[in-house]
């Protein structure tokens, strides 16, 4: 906000006097003025609806917890007898908070994928894509306590399936696993202090979401073509014209996700969920949600527990340290053709990672035998294709992007974000 | 220009169909044989329940499920809710429906006596829940060799393949097992209950027959309960209405939803659509 | 300049009285969106199904002595079952008539042939305390909280409570039993 002029005047007495006691108004106004570039995509309207989905988790994970028993005899009930069948609208509030962790996470993939393609996390905007990093792993830990609440065989497996993860750290493994569980496995006391940090996590996450706009207003929003803001010819003020169209994307999100809410609402559901939680008998098939499935299947490519943990961490830290693996000067991917192509291979490998996390790590990738075995598994095994993912996955992130910024022949890059604007609007008209 | 932003987007979204809960996981052990083709009124996304078959399918329910089964998320007044087998406009209140109250009267509850102190057994009212065959586990596996009947409550929800996975268990069991494959007493062969037979089969082991074991005996024959609507009850029928209201049972909000679920589309379509223009109009004479 | 790229075109007054008119039509159809999700919000707060289906419950009479009362929970409230002497009675017909702020004849607040139960929610009407039996000035109930005094018939004689305890639906199944709700 630093370079932003106030535009606001005080109009009233009563404004004036407010101005120079707490400056909320002008506050407001000068978020709503924001110079913004005009050349924002749709791809830029995910920050909005990012905004709007952990309204939706908030406003009716609030609603949810008055009508939630948090003992674990009475979970299971509460939820599916009493939220699902009794609560007036109780099953529509609650379809919108467990797909809306979906949605919300389906939004946030997209903005991420955005912020790598047109290159939002350089200079000057590091601290701007570390704070949204920080909001990316809030959210997979509030997902996945939100997830135990419901108290199914899949809510009990999960938590007693990932808490255990953090045995493999040596010494201290054991005394982090009790320390969660608060007994010698996932039970009553586990539950109660999920459901504590869950409800609280969502507010901490909306504290670093406001962090996360502060740093998005001092060096101002990144654009398609990456190049930096010039003048007052570059941008528009923010309202109206991107709260309409951020509105619009809004509620074509919305659209989307009433209808899985109203027609398809255990699309993202496991039926084991609906079993109550038993800790004597594991369901079949144990699979975290989808949005997790990736870092599931790296955690089972590799053959040793702790070191699949660490690659586990690793992945998700590979998205932290970005910024110094690529120093290139050109941001947008629009002018980096090489690095184009090896980020959507890398997308490629995300989703053949996530189908691997949700299949049997035995099972065959082209129907017929398994082929030799090399540790552990054969060759056409979902485990090897997951290795070679997981391989890919780092190798872009450690080999192929510090060696492109260092090596590639970028495409000329336009004087001002507003060149191609230009050539746009002309072409028709000439 | 370049739009490879969009081509990313449609294989993400190809992938997330992939991820979803639509796929079922591959397993190497278990096997099962595809659950039957049956179709019912509910089975598409904006499908309602038929109320008569909701009916019949309780009569089916409560005539010979019940024996063994609990169902212990559902109360009498329930089946009298908007949307349920006896619901009448006339009783906006399920509570005041007779059918249901006539319904819960012929079951029997624990109680106090209000002046001894004793137990007592009182009638039921619309607000109990259906009352358990078996006062507690134990029991309930005592009374049936060892394995526990599941609560009907979500058992529709609970399945892969809900309606049809119901139907096809209670139409395969007992199936006539092939010659080669030992079943253990008190077990019945069914070719739709997921399970894994190549420890029980005696022949080629490249042929071991799909499906699994059942404790629960053959539930259902022709006639087994009598239709107060006078459709013939053949065990094809019988199955089919049961499963329906078990499916019913775990989703009794279903319809209600669907039908708000229109509302609220065709709302959303006229607001996007509104806002679009607007925001079209607003653009016009900016350059971007 | 921002004007340059501009679409050519003079906007005419008929423009803009069209654009104000989308404006305003996409804002009140948005309001009436917001309106409608409001309501499910609300009506969550509402007693669930299950709460509102709570059973009715049946209380024999013989147990309650002539002159004396049980209170006993009805959803969750608490509630008077008086015996009433003829004396309670007669004393309670005979203020019939007089100044009252909720004026109430004793006939009304019993079931015909049942004059000597009187069945009332037990909860003073000024905040909601449970009144005493004290006989005192009008015989009947004085509650503890903030001083309201009721005579043998539940009405209102005394303090800051606006209104008699208040009746609820009940039945007489037998001279002997009784059904509330």
């Amino acid at each position: 906000m630093s370079e932003h002029q106030s535009t606001y005047e005080p109009k009233s007495a009563f404004e004036r006097w407010l101005d120079s006691r707490l400056p909320i108004v002008r506050f407001s106004a000068d978020l709503m003025s924001f110079p913004t570039p005009r050349n924002l995509n749709y791809w830029y309207t995910f920050g909005g609806i990012l905004a709007f989905c952990l309204m939706v988790q908030i406003i009716t994970g609030i609603v949810l917890a008055m009508h939630y028993d948090t003992s674990s005899h009475g979970a299971f009930m509460s939820v599916q007898r009493e939220i699902m069948r009794d609560v007036n609208f109780g099953w529509l509030i609650r379809g919108l908070h467990a797909n809306g962790a979906s949605m919300f996470f389906l939004a946030v993939y997209l903005h991420i994928l955005r912020g790598i393609y047109y290159g939002s996390y350089k200079a000057p905007r590091e601290v701007l894509w570390w704070l949204g990093c920080v909001i990316y792993v809030l959210m997979m830990a509030t997902a996945f306590m939100g997830y135990v609440l419901p108290w199914g065989q899949m809510s009990f497996w999960g938590a007693k399936v990932i808490t255990n993860l953090l045995g493999a750290f040596p010494v201290v493994g054991g005394t982090i696993t009790t320390l969660l569980w608060g007994g010698f496995s996932v039970g009553g006391p586990t539950l109660n202090r999920f459901f504590s940090l869950h409800y609280l996590l969502p507010f901490v996450i909306a504290g670093v979401v406001a962090l996360h706009i502060w740093a998005l207003h001092v060096p101002g929003n990144n654009n398609p073509t990456g190049v930096e803001v010039k003048g007052k010819q570059d941008t528009v003020p923010f309202h109206p014209y991107y709260t309409v169209k951020d509105l619009f994307a809004i509620m074509v999100f919305v659209i989307l996700f009433a209808a899985v809410v109203f027609f398809i609402p255990d699309a993202f559901e496991k039926v084991d969920n609906n079993i109550e939680a038993n800790p004597l008998v594991t369901p079949p098939h144990i699979v975290p949600e989808w949005y997790l499935l990736p870092f599931y299947a790296i955690l089972r490519a590799i053959p040793d527990k702790l070191s699949g943990v660490l690659a586990l961490a690793g992945a998700i830290g590979m998205l932290f340290i970005l910024p110094f693996l690529d120093q290139n000067k050109v941001k947008s991917m629009r002018y980096r053709p090489a690095a184009r192509l090896y980020f959507f291979i890398w997308i490629a490998f995300c989703l053949i990672l996530g189908w691997c996390g949700s299949q049997e790590p035995q099972g065959t990738v082209i129907p017929g035998p398994a082929g030799p075995v090399i540790i552990d598994y054969g060759i056409n095994s979902v485990t090897w294709l997951a290795r070679v993912s997981t391989a890919y996955y780092f190798a872009y992130f450690l080999i192929i992007t510090p060696l492109l910024a260092m090596t590639e022949k970028t495409l000329p890059v336009p004087d001002s974000l507003f060149t191609p604007v230009l050539a746009k609007s002309a072409a028709p008209a000439e | 220009m370049t739009h490879h932003p969009f081509l990313a987007a449609a294989a993400l979204a190809v992938g997330l169909s992939l991820a979803s809960g639509s796929l079922v996981p591959a397993q190497a052990d278990t096997t099962q044989a595809p659950l039957k083709d049956v179709h019912w009124s509910f089975d598409s996304p904006v499908g309602m329940y038929d109320q008569e078959q909701l009916q019949r399918g309780y009569k089916v329910y409560h005539e010979v499920c019940s024996a063994c089964h609990s169902m212990n998320m559902v109360a009498f007044r329930n089946l009298a809710d908007k949307g349920g087998p006896f619901w009448n406009p006339a009783y906006p209140n399920s509570n005041d429906n007779p059918v249901v109250k006539a319904l819960a009267a012929q079951a029997q509850y624990d109680s106090i006596d209000t002046e001894t102190g004793q137990p007592v057994k009182r009638p039921g009212t619309t607000a109990d829940y259906f009352p358990s065959p078996f006062p507690n586990e134990v029991a309930a596996r005592a009374a049936n060799n060892g394995a526990l009947p599941p609560d009907m409550s979500l058992l529709a929800a609970a399945r892969e393949g809900g309606a049809r996975y119901i139907y096809s268990i209670v139409t395969g069991d007992g199936t006539t097992p092939p010659a080669g494959l030992t079943v253990p007493d008190g077990k019945y062969y069914d070719p739709y209950m997921p399970g894994d037979l190549s420890s029980f089969w005696k022949g080629d082991p490249n042929k071991v027959p799909v499906g699994g074991f059942i404790a629960m005996p053959p539930p259902l024959v022709d006639d087994r309960v009598t239709f107060d609507d006078g459709t013939k009850a053949t065990v094809a029928q019988e199955a089919k209405d049961v499963a329906a209201f078990l499916e019913w049972a775990s989703d009794p909000k279903a319809d209600e939803r669907k039908q708000l679920g229109i509302e609220v589309m065709l709302f959303l379509l006229v607001f996007t659509g509104l806002l679009y223009a607007s925001y079209r109009t607003l653009w016009r004479k900016v350059g971007h | 300049m921002a004007n340059s790229v501009a679409k050519a075109g003079a906007d005419g007054p008929d423009d803009a009285g069209r654009r104000d008119f989308l404006y305003l039509a996409t804002g009140a159809v948005g309001v009436a969106g917001v309106a409608a999700v409001a309501w499910p919000l609300i009506d969550q707060l509402n007693p669930a199904a299950d709460t509102l289906a709570l059973a009715s419950i049946e209380y024999d009479l013989t147990k309650i002595a002539l002159g004396s009362e049980v209170t006993i929970a009805w959803r969750k409230q608490p509630v008077f079952i008086r015996h009433r002497t003829p004396d309670e009675i007669a004393r309670a017909r005979a203020d019939d008539h007089a100044p009252m702020k909720d004026p109430a004849t004793d006939e009304s607040r019993v079931k015909p042939g049942h004059a000597e139960w009187l069945i009332i929610l037990a909860s003073c009407t000024h905040l909601g305390c449970v009144p005493t039996f004290k006989g005192g000035d009008y015989g009947g109930w004085a509650c503890p909280c903030h001083g309201s005094v009721y005579d043998t018939s539940g009405r209102i004689r005394k303090g800051p409570a606006p209104k008699n305890l208040y009746l609820f639906p009940y039945t007489f199944l037998s001279d002997t039993k009784v059904k509330l709700g």
